[in-house]
């Protein structure tokens, strides 16, 4: 099976062909063609077997100069979990000072995967 | 007060600029920002994406701000915030007369080069005459990017986005993840504005329509809005009478273009392109005034910051060497045009004898190609045709910034008065 796919790593945004076979009843990526770097095949690999997406967000400051801080899951995360990683986002508030690359939150919603600050906010 | 080089902005292009013109021995130098921070609209870009040309890996828009932020430091570049420039004044010495104002008052400066990169700003509802009441809950993609990202406030629960850029797919998103319902995307044009990652991302991902060839023809609500007419247009982008669809909507967003913000440029005389709205520039990346230069998305729209920052680089590398070399005489140049699809071309002129050993051009296309063929050809002043180099592309979109390489030594034997062809063949 042929799958055709627009790689999100970067603004090139490369067309790709994939081909999907089925063995034991799961997806496996056989051959990945149109990519312009290694990071399209691996795109084309995970997106056609078990998706995963950085998530960026902002989480509220008490006594900082801005309202929010900026913030991003370490490493991409399972696409289902997004919305319980905005839930457990929802529920917290940090107090000045952040610094970019704090830890916000360890291993959120279960996924093993820590929530950093992007910006520093005094 | 008398400094060597005014850099006007303090975002991702005045940065870059800053940091190479430095680099290239000019330390006198002053960044005048008006805003209460540097960095510039990447603080609410927060987004990741950024970087993975420059530093080859994925940064968010405040982190990639960060990085330059900190590389001015290193250098302890001086600027100064909350600072807008109101003028800029070419002298008859050949210096530059900048007056600008802040809570300290009016200040004016003398500078023997001025770096332009003021960046652009969003095309206003006032500019796409959409009929209807004003009542509130109508903003630009990016202010309500601001009020989400900065001040950490919804504009809105129920939303509709007219136009398909980059920001309002970005917003579609955003304010999906934080609880909205986005309705629709509705995009005038037959093809998206914006990449087509972030139709892939910011649509697909979240079950987004993308309404192609639509626009908004009424605004409903007199002190908030309460919904929008989507109306299907024709290929002479005129409604359809029958096609209309109601959508009950406390929020419209805007994401229908960027427009290079040059009326300072205007003041101090430089010449604009009609196409881009930016200045027109050399491949120093010099204005239509010696000793002003321009870079960012003041000098054309940019769909990457890492392209921002290479071309500041440029831009300060260049005015660093105007301020070195007090020999100001013009150098040979050679016009850029386009033909076909090519809408346009950055830098407009090429000079063979100062530019480097490649000349990277920026160009966009002004419908979708397919099966696009593009080449770069001499117009010699005798009429004759010599082709430099020829490219196949699959797919050339206007959303998506395209560019092509001139090499030095091509250049360099073509006698004065030829011109540089760059055209864009294919099925649109």
């Amino acid at each position: 099976m042929i799958k055709e796919l627009t790689c999100i790593n970067c603004p090139l945004g490369c067309s790709l062909r994939a081909e999907v076979e089925i063995v034991d009843g799961n997806p496996v990526v056989t051959s990945v063609t149109g990519n312009t770097c290694p990071r399209g095949e691996a795109y084309a690999k995970k997106e056609l077997t078990h998706p995963t997406r950085i998530i960026t967000s902002t989480v509220r400051v008490h006594g900082g100069r801005l309202a929010a801080v900026p913030v991003k899951t370490a490493s991409d995360i399972p696409k289902e979990k997004i919305f319980d990683v905005m839930e457990v986002l929802r529920g917290i508030d940090v107090n000045a000072p952040v610094h970019l690359g704090d830890v916000v939150v360890e291993n959120v919603a279960g996924t093993g995967v820590a929530i950093v600050a992007t910006r520093t906010v005094e | 007060m008398k400094t060597s080089v005014v850099i006007v902005g303090g975002g991702p292009a005045g940065l870059a600029a800053a940091v190479s013109c430095y680099d290239a021995g000019v330390k006198d130098i002053l960044i005048l920002e008006r805003d209460n921070c540097l960095g510039g609209i990447l603080n609410q870009c927060i987004h990741n994406g950024f970087g993975l040309h420059t530093f080859k890996e994925e940064l968010t828009g405040p982190e990639y701000a960060a990085r330059y932020v900190a590389m001015a430091a290193e250098r302890e570049i001086p600027y100064k915030l909350n600072t807008m420039v109101l003028n800029i004044e070419p002298q008859a010495d050949g210096t530059k007369l900048v007056t600008a104002v802040n809570t300290e008052g009016l200040m004016e400066i003398t500078a023997e080069a001025v770096v332009l990169a003021m960046g652009c700003r969003e095309r206003p509802r006032g500019a796409l005459n959409i009929p209807g009441f004003r009542p509130a809950g109508i903003y630009s993609a990016g202010t309500a990017q601001r009020f989400v990202n900065i001040d950490g406030v919804m504009p809105g629960k129920r939303v509709v986005i007219l136009g398909s850029g980059d920001i309002g797919l970005i917003m579609a998103r955003r304010m999906t993840l934080e609880g909205a319902k986005v309705l629709a995307v509705a995009e005038l044009m037959p093809y998206s504005g914006g990449l087509k990652r972030n139709i892939v991302q910011c649509l697909n991902d979240y079950d987004i329509p993308l309404k192609l060839s639509t626009t908004v023809t009424k605004i409903h609500g007199q002190k908030h809005l309460t919904g929008v007419t989507l109306q299907k247009v024709d290929e002479r982008r005129r409604p359809i009478p029958g096609t209309e669809e109601y959508y009950d909507c406390d929020t419209l967003l805007l994401s229908c273009g960027l427009l290079p913000e040059n009326e300072l440029s205007s003041q101090a005389g430089v010449q604009l392109s009609p196409v881009t709205s930016g200045p027109v520039v050399t491949s120093s990346l010099e204005t239509s005034v010696p000793g002003v230069f321009a870079c960012g998305n003041v000098l054309h729209v940019h769909d990457l910051v890492d392209y921002v920052s290479a071309e500041a680089s440029t831009a300060g590398k260049h005015a660093a060497e105007y301020v070195c070399n007090p020999d100001h005489t013009e150098a040979r140049k050679l016009r850029l045009r386009t033909e076909g699809g090519a809408r346009y071309t950055v830098p407009v002129y090429a000079e063979p004898e100062k530019m480097e050993p490649q000349l990277k051009v920026y160009f966009r296309v002004g419908d979708v190609y397919k099966n696009a063929v593009l080449t770069v050809s001499a117009l010699l002043p005798d009429g004759e045709r010599k082709e430099l180099s020829r490219k196949k592309k699959n797919v050339m979109a206007p959303g998506e910034m395209e560019q092509v390489f001139l090499k030095k030594d091509d250049l360099l034997p073509l006698p004065a008065g030829s011109e540089i062809i760059v055209k864009v063949e294919g099925n649109a």
